[in-house]
């Protein structure tokens, strides 16, 4: 009763069938967790795998220009796979086979975590099979042709919106099928207990090395965390380490799309309502029936209409505050970031880079913004271009 | 205890049909209950529609989009439960996920259960360590919240089963809901279990479709359910299925109770 819960937010509100797999996952969890030998696995295919520790950029050029506090960029898009994804994957899969399983099963929206996942599983010898929704597997083929090549299967998800969320359902309903010699990657700290806590603790790694490299360069901590929010599973990353640091405000930056006045956006902490789904308390976009909206965003990795209990616990407390950003902002702060400082951001993180935009100028040059760069923007890249009314053909 | 639900278990072995609320329309819903209640159905489960039904296959998937596409809400379901409770009797349930029970008010769905003459709730995504969400509600509304047990339930079985009431519903295969040509006799051990703890009414769901079917799995049960191999005819006859359905019901609770 009452597992894995955040203030009201949480729990395991899964089919039966799926009870006894979470429950196993959990108590696996619990003990490796602290299991050492475990830990320095881990710890090894972060360094020399994924590449950790990820660097802590001065953005020299884009402190300047926006004339207030000093930007510092988390650099997760320099990682294996190109985003914060590996993560996570490497901690579930590592675990996956510490409990025997054969076989691991994803969904993905942009193909991110489905690419990261597919990686994780040809590295550590698993089977795995990714479903996508079908929309989103036309939108990214370069990713679901990458997954092939990692050794994954691809599952096209024809039912309902065709979308991230849907990918989940499916992910879910193939889980009951086979739960013995399977395990699920979930991709963000959302779904039933452990997985927001579990994903959570795969990522914090981010905040932890944040804090480190701040004390060697600035001789503080940092005063602002900024982060862009789908699942939030970055986020959590970047503040879970400065939870109990009252000085560093936290901001969460989530996906305006065309406007929280529109229907097209996919901003649940601004304008959703408590429901429980995807195994669940949270904050979700839905109806007075309680049915889920279709959310919308540039970001395939934004556009889910719900958001970890977690953050829909810190949002409620006001430890962390949630701010929205929309698809024109981010599109020009895409632009803005490569000209700036040469980097190319995932669409995703530049909403985290565009919100820094509008606070840093209000801000004294004493203060620091940390911004998580969860990810790089070559997979954006022919998207950006068609916004812009231009056709590439990759 | 709600004295309806335990009427269901009175006339041999119960067959239980499972049809989608506003599939095609509400209109069309009505007459299916009242048309099954006369062909031999012991109790109906009703399932309101959700936009992501997560432990559902694609029939009923469809039958959700259908429903939801014809505008249905609680509300007018509400209404449409009213009606049929001026005309019969038969022991109704609701099959539905949590997020619309919670979104439109725990307290205000139960009441409205209450007052309109639903007999019970399945909540699939409502798993036995979440039940305090809505127990101590269903309790003082007297709507029996039915409880599942799946074949990964293994040693939860027990600690499920103490605890049913109404019925017990037993899910019979791995995976969503839907037909199967086949379908594993190990739903026999979890009965068994469960007939060890308590004397709650067990059912078999998921997969059952055919009289062959109903007529093997009522030897080991109390009641069958049968929700896909339904659907579908409603999916293909819409507001022309009324009569197909109810000959449907007819044969199949012969066949469970072997005449």
């Amino acid at each position: 009763m009452n597992v894995g819960r955040f203030g009201q937010f949480g729990g395991q509100y899964i089919p039966e069938t799926l009870m006894p797999a979470v429950i196993e996952l959990d108590r696996a969890y619990t003990h490796y967790k602290d299991d050492l030998s475990f830990k320095i696995e881990l710890k090894n295919l972060y360094a020399d795998y994924a590449g950790r520790p990820s660097l802590l950029t001065y953005a020299e050029k884009m402190t300047a220009n926006l004339g207030g506090a000093k930007i510092y960029l988390k650099r997760e898009d320099m990682n294996h796979t190109g985003s914060h994804k590996i993560n996570n994957v490497l901690g579930q899969c590592l675990l996956a086979k510490k409990m025997g399983k054969k076989r691991v099963i994803a969904e993905t929206g942009a193909g991110q975590h489905g690419v990261a996942t597919a990686t994780a599983a040809a590295l550590m010898g698993l089977e795995c099979e990714i479903f996508m929704g079908k929309v989103d597997c036309d939108r990214q083929a370069l990713n679901v042709y990458r997954m092939h090549l990692l050794g994954a299967k691809v599952h096209p998800v024809t039912s309902g919106t065709m979308t991230l969320k849907d990918a989940v359902n499916e992910t879910m309903r193939e889980w009951t099928t086979r739960i013995d010699d399977t395990h699920y990657v979930l991709g963000s700290v959302m779904g039933p207990h452990p997985f927001p806590t579990m994903v959570r603790d795969f990522q914090k790694i981010i905040g932890e090395e944040v804090r480190e490299q701040m004390m060697k360069k600035e001789g503080k901590l940092p005063d602002y965390l900024l982060a862009c929010v789908g699942g939030g599973s970055n986020a959590m990353g970047l503040f879970y380490d400065f939870l109990d640091e009252s000085s560093v405000t936290l901001i969460g930056i989530e996906a305006a799309g065309k406007g929280i006045e529109t229907n097209e956006h996919a901003a649940t902490i601004a304008t959703g309502t408590i429901g429980i789904f995807h195994g669940m308390k949270s904050l979700f976009c839905q109806n007075a029936d309680g049915q889920i909206n279709e959310v919308y965003s540039i970001s395939a990795g934004l556009d889910y209409p719900g958001i970890g209990p977690e953050h829909a616990d810190l949002s409620q407390r006001g430890r962390a505050s949630y701010v929205s950003i929309t698809d024109e902002e981010a599109v020009s702060a895409f632009e803005y970031l490569a000209c700036m400082e040469g980097i190319i951001p995932a669409i995703e993180s530049a909403h985290a880079i565009a919100y820094a935009r509008k606070l840093a100028p209000k801000l004294s040059k004493d203060k620091v913004i940390v911004i998580n760069l969860s990810g790089r923007g070559d997979k954006d890249v022919s998207a950006i271009a068609r916004y812009k009314g231009e056709v590439l053909y990759e | 205890m709600s004295s309806r639900i335990d009427s269901a278990f009175s006339r041999g072995k119960a067959f239980i049909p499972f049809i989608t609320c506003g599939d095609p329309d509400l209109d069309t819903t009505k007459k299916l209950v009242l048309a099954m209640a006369a062909s031999g159905a012991d109790l109906i489960e009703l399932g309101i529609p959700f936009s992501d039904p997560i432990a559902e296959g694609v029939v009923i998937q469809q039958a959700d989009q259908r429903a939801l596409h014809a505008n249905t809400t609680l509300a007018k379901i509400f209404t449409m439960v009213k009606e049929i409770r001026k005309e019969t009797s038969i022991p109704l349930v609701f099959m539905t996920y949590i997020n619309p029970i919670f979104t439109y008010g725990k307290e205000k769905f139960l009441h409205t259960c209450h007052q309109t003459g639903i007999d019970g709730i399945i909540v699939p995504d409502l798993p036995f360590e979440e039940q305090e969400e809505i127990l101590p509600l269903c309790k003082h509304y007297d709507i029996n919240l039915i409880s599942m047990i799946a074949p990964t339930s293994k040693q939860r079985t027990t600690l499920v089963a103490e605890q049913s009431n109404g019925f017990l519903y037993c899910v019979s295969s791995l995976g969503v809901t839907g037909m199967r040509n086949t379908i594993d006799d190990s739903v026999q051990d979890m009965v068994s279990v469960a007939k060890q703890v308590t004397t709650t009414p067990c059912c078999i769901g998921f997969g059952i479709s055919n009289e062959e079917q109903a007529s093997h799995f009522a030897q080991f049960a109390d009641g069958i359910i049968v929700g896909s191999a339904i659907v579908r005819m409603i999916g293909e006859y819409g507001r022309n299925s009324i009569e197909p359905v109810s000959q449907f019901v007819r044969s199949m609770k012969k066949a469970a109770n072997h005449v």
